[in-house]
This record gives structure tokens, sequence and C-alpha cells, in this order.
């Protein structure tokens, strides 16, 4: 017999890790950047790898030679981060504004906070929002979906659904498309189909539990559905809303994000459906065509205020 | 299937010793009889070195309300009165006795011979329960007569028996309730004399068909009135008292309140066993069944034990310890304690013995919190766990106090399920050790 090793109870663990988590949901990413390889083709790749490559590497520099703490990087969250960094970015971004976006998302997102866990704001949403703001018209001009396409900054562009809307102009493609994912975007964002079942793994899962997701998506729903009731020539219709954009790789994806998001279930969904206005507001009535990552950080930044005022259903405490 | 609404988990079973017959734990030539448990006040010795005793006589006295009398499980002479260290970790005072033959005291009656007439009153047989030094089996060794006196003003509807047995590993419950299932419905009958109501549930996670038929089977074959036997879904911690209080009747038992408060008596189905035998047999709590078991054990098994016999003893009889052992734990895995020694006594909260191999004794490395709300789900009294935490770093015992930390049951579900592995139960429990000496000395104070 070895020494015996005292400790406190618990003397089992049920085996979760972070590792595991991470890889859950880079599977359920799986279908949707499956879909986006088809629909824009080579760009796409180059987007994707050098945005995971870069993530990847940074945060390891960072590590290693300014914070000198031991890498992280086997815990796969920063591969994660630069997957969805490039499914937020449209296909024919020129590489060199892809590793900036990374370098924010990771050095400035990230690891500025002390790395996973203490970052208050989606890392992947900070490089995202950086680009967009720094780099309007690269990251506004939409490759066209065509299938196997081989080309990258030279890509033939188009307006985006969520654009169309907003200029009142053009035909809108047809609802089918909008579900496959047939239309112009960033180009992970595209495919509903693709986005929701990586959304049912999920749930199936585990890894989130239901309550941002739907209480997002619920209210963009009721929103838009309110404002198409009062004036269908005026307001796109609500699952115009629900299929375009970044939403449901937002609701889905981004604002699930563990670190970034409440930690109740009544908090969760005061968030969701915060994100949900917010997304609408911008969408219907503000200067840009698409609100989810705006909103998903704004609500990022109420999260420690929710975790403060909302509280889990305690025990004892229900109405007999 | 019916379950509790708050949180919980569900860690594998790993019931090796389910179904194995008991045996009777061979008694060595010493033995050393705790006089405290881990609740109340230690017993006061009432025999002196050099006297001789018998089986089932009275050995150390209750010392107030909550403490309990403690018997002699073998006979033989004192040999002395002296502090042993025990499976909670502390030296108490025990009774060393060495063994000399078998011989009972007159009273008790030793054959297995059902009786189910119980003419007593509610007083009587509580009185009589007070005296064989009955306290909660399931562990927390809380004295049954306590628990089965009302306070004025209450009135209990429902008594619940608590059959769960939702630690892992563990499976004396369950091999009590195969084998000697009348005397335990027969046990819940006179309890529910004691505290007069006429409805008892008996809850039984469903991971144990065989008992929930048999008990069933009895219940109509040999008409026992007013007991049901609900099976409830496997979901840990389905036995908290609480919990199963939640789950058998829907209701909650406010913060800080006793069952009684929402008209419900809990009582373990060992500890009604030995209700059975102290009220209808005149037998003290003498002798307790006990699992031992572990992954690398060739035979885990399950033994009847006298109070009193080292642990080590009863382990060498199922086969020694296992070569890859590397921690030990007296209990199951999620709220057991780690043994440093096998040489303590059995006691009567003793459930099990667990023998974790070197690949399982130690837990991972602790990464950042990644505010994965898994804590937070899995608590079933709806606490959070990575706040509490923080807070027991950060000394903000104000802080926790509001935030219910004093609600917290130690069930470790918190600590199961983090995917970093962050040691939350142990910061929560230090937390709320301070929390509840800070009450304590203001409710002095007032």
């Amino acid at each position: 017999m070895n020494k015996l090793i005292v400790s406190p109870s618990p003397h089992v663990h049920g085996g979760d890790t972070i590792l595991k988590n991470m890889r859950d949901v880079l599977i359920a990413l799986v279908p949707a950047y499956l879909l986006g390889l088809y629909f824009f083709g080579l760009g796409a790749l180059i987007v994707s790898v050098t945005a995971i490559t870069s993530c990847v590497l940074f945060e390891y520099l960072i590590q290693r030679f300014l914070l000198k703490t031991a890498p992280t990087i086997n815990d796969f969250s920063a591969v994660l981060t630069g997957l969805l960094l490039a499914f937020n970015l449209p296909s024919n971004l020129p590489v060199w504004i892809v590793i900036l976006g990374s370098l924010v998302a990771i050095g400035v997102g990230k690891m500025s906070f002390g790395g996973l866990g203490n970052n208050p704001f989606n890392p992947a949403l900070v490089g995202r929002v950086f680009l967009l703001i720094s780099f309007p018209v690269q990251m506004t001009s939409w490759p066209r979906p065509i299938p196997f396409s081989m080309t990258y900054l030279d890509a033939e562009t188009g307006a985006t659904p969520l654009a169309l809307i907003k200029n009142h102009f053009g035909q809108l493609p047809d609802t089918l498309d909008l579900f496959v994912g047939n239309m112009g975007g960033s180009f992970g964002e595209v495919s509903a189909v693709a986005l929701l079942l990586g959304c049912v793994y999920l749930l199936l899962r585990k890894v989130v539990s239901w309550h941002i997701p739907v209480s997002v998506l619920t209210t963009v729903f009721v929103f838009t559905g309110i404002l198409f009731l009062v004036n269908p020539e005026q307001y796109a219709p609500p699952i115009v809303h629900l299929l375009t954009g970044g939403l449901l790789l937002g609701a889905i994806f981004m604002a699930t994000d563990y670190v970034t998001s409440p930690m109740t279930k009544p908090g969760m969904l005061i968030y969701g459906v915060g994100i949900g206005i917010i997304t609408v507001i911008i969408r219907v009535f503000g200067a840009y065509p698409e609100g989810v990552s705006f909103a998903i950080l704004i609500m990022n930044a109420f999260t420690p205020l929710i975790n403060a005022y909302v509280k889990p259903k305690r025990f004892g405490k229900v109405k007999k | 299937m019916k379950t509790f609404r708050i949180g919980g988990i569900h860690p594998k079973e790993y019931k090796f010793s389910a179904g194995k017959r008991s045996q009777e734990a061979v008694i060595p030539k010493r033995v050393m009889i705790p006089l405290s448990h881990y609740i109340g006040a230690p017993s006061v010795p009432v025999v002196a070195k050099g006297d001789s005793v018998k089986v089932g006589q009275l050995i150390g006295k209750a010392n107030g309300f909550i403490s309990a009398n403690v018997h002699s499980s073998v006979s033989g002479k004192v040999l002395k009165i002296d502090d042993v260290l025990d499976a909670s970790g502390y030296r108490r005072p025990a009774v060393f006795i060495d063994v000399d033959d078998d011989n009972w005291i007159e009273n008790i009656i030793q054959s297995k011979d059902i009786i189910r007439e119980c003419n007593l009153s509610s007083e009587e047989i509580i009185k009589k329960i007070a005296d064989a030094g009955i306290v909660g089996l399931g562990g927390a060794t809380f004295p049954a007569h306590v628990k089965l006196s009302l306070p004025p003003g209450k009135k209990a509807d429902v008594l619940i028996i608590n059959a769960v047995e939702c630690e892992p590993y563990l499976t004396c419950d369950h091999q009590l309730m195969m084998e000697r299932a009348e005397e335990i419905l027969v046990g819940i009958t006179v309890s529910m004399k004691a505290i007069n109501v006429n409805k008892a549930i008996i809850g039984v996670e469903n991971n144990k068909k065989d008992a929930i038929e048999h008990l069933q089977y009895l219940i109509q074959t040999r008409s026992f009135e007013g007991i049901a036997v609900e099976p409830l879904k496997m979901q840990y911690p389905q036995g908290g008292e609480k919990q199963l209080i939640d789950s058998l009747i829907r209701k909650q038992v406010p913060s800080g309140a006793l069952p009684i408060e929402v008209g419900a008596v809990v009582q373990n189905v060992a500890t009604v066993f030995a209700i059975y035998e102290a009220v209808q047999k005149n037998k003290p709590l003498i002798e307790r069944m006990i699992t031992i078991t572990g992954k690398s054990m060739l035979n885990p098994s399950n033994f009847m034990v006298r109070l009193g016999i080292p642990l080590s003893s009863i382990v060498q009889q199922s086969g020694g310890v296992p070569d890859d052992t590397e921690k030990i734990i007296g209990g199951g895995p999620m709220m057991g304690r780690a043994l440093a020694s096998l040489d303590v006594p059995m006691a009567k909260g003793s459930a099990g013995v667990l023998f974790v191999p070197a690949t399982e004794s130690q837990r991972g490395k602790m990464k950042n919190c990644i505010r994965c709300a898994k804590c937070v789900m899995a608590c079933p009294m709806g606490l959070e766990p990575y706040l509490l935490m923080n807070q027991s770093e950060r000394s903000m015992w104000d802080e926790m106090e509001h935030n219910c930390v004093m609600d917290c049951i130690e069930c470790g579900c918190c600590s199961y399920t983090c995917p970093s592995v962050r040691p939350l139960l142990d910061h929560i429990r230090y937390g709320k050790t301070t929390v509840g000496g800070i009450i304590r000395s203001r409710n002095v104070k007032n």
C-alpha cells in the first residue's frame, strides 16, 4: 500500500474539462464551417486558417514572453476564438487585416484581462468590431456565394440581405436560400440550417442551456414581428430577420460564451432579451444594417451587474 | 419519476457489492467502542477499568439533550477508557474491551422471529429508542429520539424513510432492505406510532428495483397499512434530507428550519431497522451494516459489524487492502472522509470503507474559473458556488452570509462538476464554518 492521501470531500470528479467543452463547441461549428467553405471556397479557407493560426500564436507569444506564464493554448480556447472571429469576417478580407483582428481579439480582448475566464467581453467580437470600425470598406464588401469558388481577394461582391432591407432596394433571396445560407455575408454566419444543427448538438451535450439562444431569437422574432404587423411595407418579416446576418451565429455561439454571459438561468434570460432588443434597434433604427455584435458586447458589459442582482432560485424560498 | 427540483448531478454508481449477502464480521480480541459521535456531547462512561461487561450492557450514558447512550457490543473486560483516533480524524474517548466469549444481557431477544405486535405508547417507544442509543445511521448520527420528539405545538403529517443511498459504491442500506425488509416495515410502523402519523413513504432510488419490489410485495401480502414505496430518479443528492422531502411531498423546507416545518419527519432505513430491534427485541444499537468496496477490491462486500471493531480487522476479512490503494474513504466518495489510518473503530455512522486506487486519488490541476455556471446549475440548494468560493478566498464573511452560505449541505456537486477542477467546496466549507462561528457569537451577544 502506498502512502495514504487525505483530502476533503468530494473524492470523485465528473471528468469535465475546459478542453472537452471547447472541443464540443468546435464540433458544433463544423457544419457551419463546411457550408461556409462550400459557398465561399478558397477565401473562407484562407481567412479561417489565418485567424486560427494567428490567434493561437499570439496567445502563446503573449504568455511566453510578456506574461511569462504557462501557455494555455492546449485548452483549445484560442482555436475557438480564431474560428469564431473568422466566422464573423467576409471571406475576401486580406490576410494582414485578419492577423490584426486576431491580435486585437487575443491581445486586447482576452490576455490583457488575464486570459481565459477573466475577459469581460467576447474576444472574437472585440476583434471583429475593431476591424469593422477600422476598416469599414473591407469589412462590408461581401463576396457572393459561389459554390467551390477559387477566388479570394478578387471575389465578386454584392449586398447582404440586411443591407438590402436597410436601403430598400433589390430582391431578397427566397426563404429557402436564407435557410441554407445561399446569400452574402460573413462566411460562417450564412447557413441557418448548419448553425441550428450545431445548436442541437450543444444542447444535447449540455454545453449550453437553451436560455440564451431561445431568449435572443424569441425577442428578435417578437420585436420584428410587431414592427412587421404595424407596417409590412416598411419592415421586413420576422423570419427574414431571424435567418439573416449574424443573428443565429451570435445567439447560438457568441452570446453563449461562458465567460461573458450571466451565471444564472433568469440572468441568462434577461441577457438574451437585452441582446434581442438592441439587435433589432440597431438593425431597424440604427446606422448599421447589422447589430448583433454590438448588442452582444453591450450586454457583456451588463453581465457583472446581472450576476450581482439576479440570483438563482434558492431552495426553500419557493412559494408553497 | 419523482426527483428534487433544483440542481443535482449523475455520478457513476459503481455499486459492486450490490446483492452480496451480508457476512458477520469476526470479533477480534480487542474492541474500542467510541463514546462519542460526530454530533452532540460525548456520553459519560459508566464502567471502569477491570469491570466485566456483557453484550448490550450500557457503558456510556447520554450527556445532555443531543447525546446518545452507548452500549457494549461484546462481552469481556474493560481494559481502559482512553482517547482513540476515530474515522472523523479526531481523538475521542473510547472504551477498550478485551473480548471474552459472547454473553448477552438477559432481556435482549436474540431470536430472529419477527414480532409485529407493539402496544407501547408514543412516549414509551421514544424512551426505548433513547435508551437504545439509536442515532441517524445515514451518516449525520443525529440522535433518533430527538428527531422523533416533536417540538411543542408541531404536528407531523408524514414519516419519510430515507432508503435512497445516493452515494456511489455504498450498498449497505440496499442489502439491509433485501435481508431485513419485514423488520424494517415493523420499525416504520413503530416509528409512525411514535410521532402519531398514519402515513409513511419509503423513498428508494430506482437503481434498487429488487428492493422496491420486495418491499411492495411485503406491504401487500403482510398488510402493512399506510406505508408506500416511492421509486425515485437516480440523481445525487437524492438522499439529502431536504432534497428527499422535496422529491416526495413537493415541499421545500425553509432555510434554517427543520423538516417538521413542512410536516415531515425523516429517518434513515437503517435507523428504523435499529428502532425495530430496540423496541421489539430490546436490543440496543450495537451493530450496523457496512460496505467494504473499491474498484480494485477482489471481493467488495457487505458486513454486519459490531461497533468498536477496528476497520482494519473487517478489511482483513474481506481480502485486505488492495495494492494500488492511495486513499481510503470512510463513507461514500461524495461526502465521506478520507481516513489517515484503518486502525479506527467502527462507529454508529460508519456506512462504508472505500479504497481508491492511486490513479484516482488526486485531484486534477486547478485552472481559471471560466464562468460556465455548471456549479450554479448543479447546486441543489440554489447557491452560487463560484461566488462563495471567491468570497471565501477574500474573507468576505458578511457577503457569504447574505448569499446563503449556511444553506450549503456540503454535498460536493459543485466541485464534482467543475471543468476547471476548482476546489469549490473546500473554500465554501471554510467560509461556512467561519460564518457559522460569527452567527453564533452574534446570537450570544444579543
